[in-house]
C-alpha cells in the first residue's frame, strides 16, 4: 500500500474544486489571448478581448473562492505578507500554495489591466479613472502585459495540479503528471469558453476556426497526459474502482474528450462538453482522494 | 537551541486507559466532539478513532483477533511526531508553523489562516481544523508547559510510563535498551522514527512497535511533500511548451492557408516568398 494512504484529507472540496476549474480556464483563456495578441492579426482582436475578459472575471472569482474557503478568510493576506512583521513579504519558493497565492494575485492584476486596455480600445469605458488606466495599456505596453500575463495564466492553470502533488495524499502525490494534466485541461477549457463567448464579441470566422483546431489538439494532448497520469499511478489505480472512476471514464474521457473530438464539426456543442469534462476532471481527482480516510485505511476498512 | 526534547512511546506497556488523551484535552482546553454526546465507532472499542484539530492525542486500539480465544490487543498513544524535517512546516504559506527552541513543531493559531495545506502535507495524518478557532491545530508538545519547566500533560498523566518525555538523545538510549530486553525475551520489537539518519531526519516523537508500522496506521517510509516538486513542475512546463507550439503551428497554418489560397496550406516554409 502506498504510504500516502496514511495521511489526512484537507477537505478541499466545494470551493476549491470550482477554484481549480475557474483558475485553469481563466489561465488558458488568457494564454490564448496573449498568443493572438502577439502573433495574430487585427481580425483576431475580438477573441483577444474576450480572452482578457474571461481571464479577469475568472481571476477575481478564483481569488474570492480561495478566500472564502479559508478557515479564517480575513487572514487571507497572511499568505502574502508576514502577519507579525508587515510589510515583509511572505514567500516560499518551494511551497506551491505560497507561490500560487502570489501568482493568482499577479495574474488578477495583469488580466484586469489587459481587460481595461481592451475595453479602452473599444471605447467602452465610462468611468474616467478606468479609462485613464485602460488608455495607458496599449501598443507595446499592452503586448508586454499580455506576454507576462500569458505566462502567469499558464502558471495559475498548472500550479493547482502541482499543489496537489506536493502533499502526501493518495493519487495526488502518487503521480508527477497532475500539474501537466490540469494545465492542458485549463488550455482546452479556456479555448472552449472562447469558442462559446467570442462570436458574441464579433469574432472572425478564421479566429474561431483557429480556436477549434487548437482545442482539438489540446484534447488529444489531454488524453495522452491522462493516460500517462493513470499509468504512473500503478497499483493506486484501484481507487478508481469507485463512483469517481466512473466519472473519470464516462464524464472526463467519454463526454469531455472523445465526444468533442468526434463533434468537431459542431464547435459550440463540442465546447460545452469540453467545459463539462474539465470540471469533472477536477471533481473526480479531488474527491477520489478526499474520500480516503487514514483511520479507515489503518483499520482495513 | 536548547536540547531537543520529545517523546518515546513504548507501546508494549500501554494499557489503553486514555489518561493521556484526557490530560491533553483538559490542559489544552480542547472542546468536546458532537456537543459532548458520545458517538460510538461501532467497529472498535476505540471511539476516538483519529487525531484531528480537537484530538491532539489519540490512543489507537489495534484489535487483532482471529477467533474468540486467539488474538491480541495492540495499543499505541499516537501524537504529532515533531519531525526533524516536517512536511507541515515546509508547505505552510503563512509561516504559522514554526520550529521552537526545543526542536518541536508548533502551529501559531493567531497566524494560521486555515488554508489546510499542512493537513495534506503531514505524512501521518496528524493535523486538522479545530472548528472553534477555524485554524489548523495539533499537539504543541505542551510548549507553554516546557517554557516553565513542566513536562507535557500526557506523559505526566501516563500511569505506565508508556509515554516518556525527555531529551531525545537520552530517550534513544533508553529505547534501545528496552528493544534489547524485549528481544531477549523473544518478543519482536523495533523502533520507529528513532534513527536520526532515517526518514525525515528522525522523529522527535518516536515509537517502539511490535508489528509492522502499517498495522499501527504509520507509513513505512514517510517523506516530505516537496519530493514531487521538481518533477511535477518540470512536466507542467514541458506541457505548456507543447501547447505553445501547438497554438503557433495552428496560427502558422492559417496564415499559409490565407496566403496560398485553397490548397496552399501544404508543407514547411513554402509560402514564405509572398511576404
Ligand atoms: S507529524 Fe505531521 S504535524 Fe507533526 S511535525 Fe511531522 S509533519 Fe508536522
Ligand atoms: S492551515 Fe494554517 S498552519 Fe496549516 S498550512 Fe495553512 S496557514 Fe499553515
Amino acid at each position: 500500500m502506498s504510504d500516502t494512504f496514511f495521511s489526512g484529507a484537507p477537505h478541499w472540496t466545494w470551493f476549491i474544486i470550482p477554484y481549480f476549474y475557474v483558475g485553469g480556464l481563466a489561465g488558458g483563456a488568457y494564454f490564448l489571448a496573449a498568443i493572438l495578441a502577439w502573433f495574430g492579426k487585427p481580425e483576431d482582436r475580438p477573441v483577444v478581448r474576450a480572452g482578457y475578459d474571461v481571464a479577469a472575471v475568472g481571476a477575481i472569482f478564483s481569488g474570492l473562492l480561495l478566500t472564502v474557503d479559508l478557515g479564517q478568510p480575513l487572514r487571507f493576506w497572511h499568505m502574502l505578507f508576514q502577519s507579525e512583521n508587515f510589510p515583509a513579504v511572505m514567500f516560499k519558493a518551494w511551497s506551491p500554495i505560497s507561490f500560487g497565492a502570489w501568482a493568482i494575485l499577479l495574474f488578477g492584476l495583469f488580466s484586469v489591466l489587459s481587460a481595461l486596455g481592451a475595453r479602452a480600445e473599444e471605447g467602452r469605458l465610462q468611468n474616467a479613472a478606468l479609462r485613464a488606466v485602460g488608455g495607458v495599456v496599449r501598443g507595446g505596453l499592452a503586448k508586454l502585459v499580455s506576454g507576462v500575463g500569458g505566462i502567469l495564466g499558464f502558471f495559475v492553470a498548472g500550479y493547482t495540479g502541482v499543489l496537489l502533488s506536493v502533499t502526501n495524499r493518495p493519487i495526488w502525490a502518487d503521480s508527477p503528471w497532475l500539474g501537466a494534466l490540469f494545465l492542458v485541461s485549463g488550455a482546452s477549457t479556456g479555448a472552449a469558453m472562447l469558442i462559446l463567448l467570442a462570436p458574441g464579441r464579433g469574432a472572425a470566422q478564421r479566429s474561431l476556426e483557429w480556436l477549434s483546431s487548437f482545442d482539438t489538439r489540446a484534447l488529444v494532448l489531454e488524453l495522452l497526459v491522462l493516460a500517462l497520469f493513470l499509468i504512473s499511478l500503478g497499483s493506486i489505480n484501484r481507487v478508481w474502482l469507485s463512483f469517481w472512476g466512473l466519472v473519470l471514464l464516462v464524464g472526463v474521457v467519454g463526454a469531455g474528450i472523445l465526444a468533442p473530438l468526434r463533434l468537431h464539426a459542431k464547435p459550440a456543442q463540442a465546447a460545452r462538453l469540453v467545459l463539462l469534462g474539465g470540471f469533472l476532471l477536477r471533481l473526480a481527482t479531488m474527491l477520489a482522494s478526499e474520500g480516503i480516510d487514514r483511520y479507515r485505511v489503518a483499520a482495513g476498512m | 537551541m536548547a536540547e531537543a526534547l520529545g517523546f518515546f512511546t513504548d507501546t508494549t506497556v500501554c494499557i489503553g486507559c486514555k489518561a493521556c488523551e484526557v490530560a491533553c484535552k483538559e490542559w489544552n482546553q480542547l472542546p468536546a466532539e458532537n456537543g459532548g454526546v458520545g458517538t460510538l465507532s461501532g467497529d472498535s472499542y476505540d471511539n476516538t478513532r483519529r487525531l484531528d484539530g480537537i484530538h491532539w492525542r489519540h490512543v489507537r486500539f489495534i484489535e487483532q483477533f482471529k477467533g474468540p480465544y486467539d488474538g491480541r490487543w495492540l495499543m499505541m498513544s499516537d501524537v504529532c511526531k515533531h519531525c526533524v524535517q516536517a512536511g507541515c512546516l515546509e508547505v505552510c504559506p503563512t509561516g504559522a508553523i514554526i520550529r521552537t527552541e526545543f526542536d518541536t513543531v508548533v502551529i501559531q493559531s493567531d497566524v494560521c489562516n486555515g488554508c489546510r495545506a499542512c493537513i495534506a502535507a503531514c505524512p501521518f495524518g496528524v493535523i486538522d481544523i479545530n472548528p472553534v478557532s477555524g485554524t489548523a491545530q495539533k499537539c504543541t508538545l505542551c510548549y507553554d508547559r516546557l517554557k516553565v519547566g513542566l513536562e507535557p500533560a500526557c506523559s505526566k498523566a501516563c500511569p505506565t510510563d508508556s509515554i516518556q518525555f525527555g531529551p531525545i538523545t537520552e530517550l534513544r538510549q533508553r529505547a534501545q535498551k528496552r528493544v534489547e530486553q524485549l528481544r531477549a525475551q523473544g518478543t519482536k520489537a523495533d523502533l520507529y522514527g528513532a534513527d536520526p539518519n532515517g526518514a525525515l531526519g528522525g522523529l522527535n516523537s518516536f515509537y517502539l512497535l511490535v508489528d509492522k508500522p502499517e498495522v499501527y496506521g504509520l507509513p513505512k517510509q514517510p517523506q516530505l511533500p516537496t519530493r514531487n516538486l521538481s518533477k511535477t513542475a518540470g512536466f507542467s512546463v514541458a506541457s505548456a511548451a507543447v501547447l505553445g507550439v501547438l497554438a503557433l503551428v495552428g496560427l502558422r497554418k492559417h496564415r499559409m492557408d490565407d496566403m496560398g489560397g485553397p490548397g496552399g496550406g501544404g508543407g514547411g516554409g513554402g509560402g514564405g516568398g509572398q511576404n
